[in-house]
């Protein structure tokens, strides 16, 4: 485990100042060792972007060529009731594996920063399970959640419980898939522990001389001291958990009764099983605005929570 | 008399609270261990039973008998050495092309001064914000207009054009390399290339093993472009390979768990050589590897 410090993102010191003709000579190097970037930028990322945009304002089966249709799109989108559905489906996603997922690998980070014996075995274990992600984790959860032949299930029939059919009833698929995710909670789980391990603890030696108790320490020392890292994960969380859809395509492919077609599945079905680009565009921007939305408010309401060291607002 | 009664009894306290404290600790985190690793446990067993012992119910944990065939016979049920291959050319092409792209840019951003340059590197950080549905659309109908889908250059070219996250994790780790040894060999006449290579590199191991393990997984394990893009069987990844074969043997679990651990090997190998080098790339960055 090192202690380094994210180095903050500021500009790298600049050199002593230079001639105009060394600097305009090390700017020319600026950009051709920048290039494969740039290209890159350019072709994959603002093109694509912009591309995109176009690409909603037309009819296009990507066979033939495509036919401009003006907002139709868009205006279908406003009446399609499998759109919400998928929003609100990603949405649900969303808030429960990134909200309980918070509580968790926090919980889990809270737990090995305490100096416990064994603590690198147990963070090994905690972590392993969110480097194994895709399609073999997917079919690994299948059969845990399996109705009469899971291991959740055969658990639970210890207590005389008969468990539900997780992945089958369209009221306990979704919590399903929450729940799976809250394995992979491990990968915040080092991130915030990272941070534990840099609050400097003289903050909570001066908690302790003024008296507090356990939990006073943690709420006005370790939460503002790491509210900054957690603002973090929860946005990139966020945008992670919004637009996965694989794991959903393999374990349940959006049933039962679209339960849990996400709004990524709901894309890649429209643009490539049925191959309306278009439409699928036009969806894909919409999840670009709500995505920005989402952002901005989470940023708004960080506000009065985050704390920043060397901000000097109480 | 009675604050003498008092007072031991409550230092004892607070040293029982502490006790009980670390039980509580010890106790919270075997339990969650123990369900951390049970899903791991219960596919190695599954993947070891016969197919009429997977469904019987109650199921059992341990199998009835050890049936190791279970992996060549799972592995042989579809071409999986073919998907073994191409999984490696399209992750190593993935890795090679990430080191070299990432390293200049990295260099870029992190040693040489040009205008423009902090709204570059912001418009670099906020690609790793755009969904991937936004650009998978029109990525696709690019290479399907350069004629390359149904091969597996969709996949490998973009990793030699950088990637933001691995680029800022370069950046990051290059910034912390003194200037004076940069100082030290333009005087010898280095140039930024040499700097690049000769200096920066050799130091920068630690980070560059990380993009390398990033990179690794990430794309060992990538399912969506495989099956965007990938029409024959023959070119075939791992990941879509095995999509197919649970698509057609959705009941026998017991061959599906076993070539699913086989794929998960080199992740998992990869891990446990390398815990050290994950811990330090979410450090310097403050990021997951996905």
């Amino acid at each position: 485990m090192t202690n380094a410090q994210p180095t903050p993102i500021t500009t790298p010191p600049k050199g002593k100042p230079k001639l105009g003709g060394m600097a305009r000579k090390e700017e020319r190097s600026f950009y051709l060792f920048i290039l494969p970037w740039i290209i890159g930028f350019l072709l994959f990322d603002a093109g694509a972007i912009i591309a995109s945009f176009g690409i909603s304002f037309t009819n296009w089966s990507a066979l033939s060529a495509p036919a401009y249709v003006g907002t139709l799109n868009y205006s279908r989108l406003i009446a399609d009731s499998v759109f919400y559905k998928a929003m609100g489906n990603s949405l649900y996603y969303g808030l429960g594996s990134v909200g309980l997922g918070t509580i968790v690998s926090f919980l889990l980070a809270l737990l090995l920063n305490q100096n416990v014996w064994g603590m690198s075995l147990f963070r090994t274990i905690f972590y392993l399970p969110s480097v194994v992600s895709g399609i073999a984790v997917a079919i690994l959860w299948i059969m845990i959640l399996h109705q009469d032949f899971g291991l959740i299930n055969s658990f639970l029939a210890w207590f005389g419980i008969k468990g539900p059919g997780w992945l089958v009833q369209p009221q306990w698929a979704m919590p399903s898939l929450i729940l799976m995710s809250l394995w992979s909670a491990g990968g915040s789980m080092v991130i915030y522990l990272a941070g534990l391990q840099s609050v400097p603890t003289h903050l909570y030696e001066a908690a302790e001389i003024d008296g507090a108790d356990t939990f006073q320490k943690f709420w006005t020392v370790t939460v503002p001291m790491m509210s900054p890292v957690i603002l973090y994960n929860l946005i990139v969380g966020f945008i992670a958990s919004i637009q996965g859809f694989v794991t959903v395509y393999v374990m349940t492919n959006g049933g039962p009764a679209n339960a849990t077609l996400v709004y990524g599945l709901y894309i890649y079905r429209t643009a490539f099983i049925n191959f309306q680009m278009g439409y699928a565009s036009a969806l894909a921007w919409v999840l670009l605005v709500v995505i920005i939305l989402i952002t901005v408010v989470q940023f708004i309401v960080a506000r009065y929570w985050v704390y920043y060291e060397g901000d000097l607002k109480s | 008399m009675q604050t003498s009664v008092v007072y031991p009894k409550r230092q004892l306290g607070i040293r029982g609270r502490a006790v009980a404290g670390k039980v509580i600790t010890y106790a919270l985190l075997l339990l969650l261990s123990i369900s951390f690793v049970l899903p791991f446990l219960w596919m190695v067993s599954t993947s070891l039973k016969l197919s009429q012992d997977v469904f019987t119910y109650p199921p059992s944990f341990f199998p009835n008998s050890f049936e190791w065939t279970n992996y060549p016979r799972g592995w042989r049920v579809l071409p999986f050495n073919t998907f073994l291959i191409n999984s490696l050319i399209v992750t190593l092409a993935n890795v090679a092309g990430n080191i070299l792209s990432c390293s200049l840019v990295a260099f870029g951003f992190a040693r040489l001064n040009g205008r423009g340059r902090n709204i570059l590197f912001l418009l670099l950080l906020a690609t790793l914000m755009i969904p991937r549905e936004v650009t998978i659309i029109p990525r696709f109908l690019m290479f399907s207009a350069a004629g390359l889908t149904n091969t597996l250059w969709p996949l490998v070219l973009p990793a030699w054009f950088g990637y933001a996250f691995f680029i800022f994790l370069l950046r990051q780790f290059f910034m912390g390399i003194p200037l004076d040894l940069d100082h030290a060999a333009r005087i010898d006449g280095a140039n930024n290339w040499q700097i690049l290579t000769q200096v920066i590199l050799p130091l920068s191991q630690p980070a560059l093993a990380s993009v390398a393990i990033f990179a690794f997984i990430g794309n060992w394990s990538n399912l969506l472009d495989p099956l965007i893009y990938l029409r024959s069987t023959e070119l075939y990844t791992l990941a879509l390979g095995l999509n197919l074969f649970r698509g057609q043997n959705f009941t026998q679990f017991n061959l599906l768990m076993a070539v699913s651990i086989i794929t998960l090997i080199p992740v998992l190998l990869m891990f446990f050589f390398s815990q050290k080098l994950f811990v330090q790339g979410v450090s310097l960055t403050g990021m997951g590897g996905r």
